[in-house]
């Protein structure tokens, strides 16, 4: 039996205590993880046999187009981890309920991890296409301050020792920092456009034939399913930390990852 | 050949990939590995946070 179905679920541990706040959360989340765990699975089993095995890639650039099957999903991820991120740092600002401020500290460190994952393989992309590591390209460059927005926000969280303080800062951080999603999605969609390179976020001009497509599909349902099941879980842990210590807010130290 | 019949001959040839292996191999095992960090801190922090839960559950067996 895997360790994950055999752990009880925080909901039915933390059952008994009274100051647990995001019950609905935490009963969502006890629902939804064996399903999102097997999917994810399944579509990354799917996904990488058929990007690594299978799926004739197209002619132009070839083998190398087997690094898009994991560039895009994080690529878009990012985007919309941020995006989400910020929506509940909004949320949270006007409900003032500590479930949207768990949310938005749980997007961080994931959105991070991909942001980082979209840059090291378009790096890695980047070398035998073009001749080099890194290039100012605008999509390289807004990609990388949106790794730097999340990690301020990490960083912020992190360096205040009153919990509901750092929340607040990163909520503006956060609010402030949503202006940088549009520059984003310009930047990418216009540069893939005029460079005559696959754009990494919808309008997309890739050359997907049926195979390579579901390839593609299969990889970003897999990263996605991965990525709700951390945000969700990273969220209930920082909830029943709060209702363990009772005051709540989460120790400075428990916040991290 | 179907596009979704195998598109390598031999494991040389799969680790080879077209000529960009490291490229291609280096994306996927850093893809691997971060699946496998958060993987492990999640694990890590949900398992000390249900400890205390019930370590505090045992402190004070008439709240749970």
């Amino acid at each position: 039996m895997p360790a994950w179905r055999a752990a009880p679920s925080p909901l039915a541990t933390a059952r008994g205590s009274a100051e647990a706040p995001g019950w609905t959360l935490l009963a969502v989340i006890a629902r939804l993880t064996p399903w999102l765990v097997g999917t994810a699975l399944a579509a990354a089993v799917a996904g990488l046999a058929a990007a690594l095995l299978l799926a004739a890639p197209p002619a132009e650039p070839g083998d190398l187009w087997r690094i898009a099957y994991v560039h895009l999903p994080a690529a878009w991820l990012s985007g919309v981890l941020y995006a989400v991120l910020a929506a509940c740092a909004l949320m949270a600002r006007c409900r003032r309920e500590p479930v949207w401020a768990a949310l938005a500290a749980a997007c961080a460190p994931t959105g991070a991890l991909m942001s980082f994952l979209a840059l090291w393989t378009g790096s890695l992309w980047g070398k035998p296409l073009w001749g080099v590591w890194w290039t100012w390209e605008p999509r390289f460059a807004t990609l990388l301050l949106l790794l730097f927005l999340f990690l301020g926000l990490l960083a912020l969280q992190a360096a205040q020792d009153d919990a509901g303080k750092a929340s607040r800062a990163a909520g503006v951080l956060a609010l402030l920092g949503a202006g940088h999603l549009p520059l984003l999605y310009a930047a990418v969609a216009w540069w893939g456009r005029h460079a005559g390179r696959p754009a990494v976020v919808l309008p997309v001009e890739l050359p997907l034939n049926g195979p390579v497509l579901a390839t593609q599909v299969a990889m970003a349902v897999a990263l996605a399913a991965w990525a709700l099941v951390a945000v969700l879980h990273r969220a209930a842990s920082s909830l029943l930390e709060q209702g363990v210590d009772g005051e709540g807010a989460p120790a400075p130290a428990e916040r991290a990852p | 050949m179907s596009p979704w019949s195998m598109a390598w001959s031999s494991l040389p040839e799969l680790l080879e990939m077209g000529g960009f292996g490291l490229y291609v191999w280096g994306a996927y095992v850093m893809v691997a590995a971060a699946a496998l960090w958060e993987a492990a801190t999640l694990t890590q922090r949900r398992r000390r946070v249900l400890d205390e839960l019930r370590g505090a559950a045992l402190e004070n067996p008439d709240a749970a």
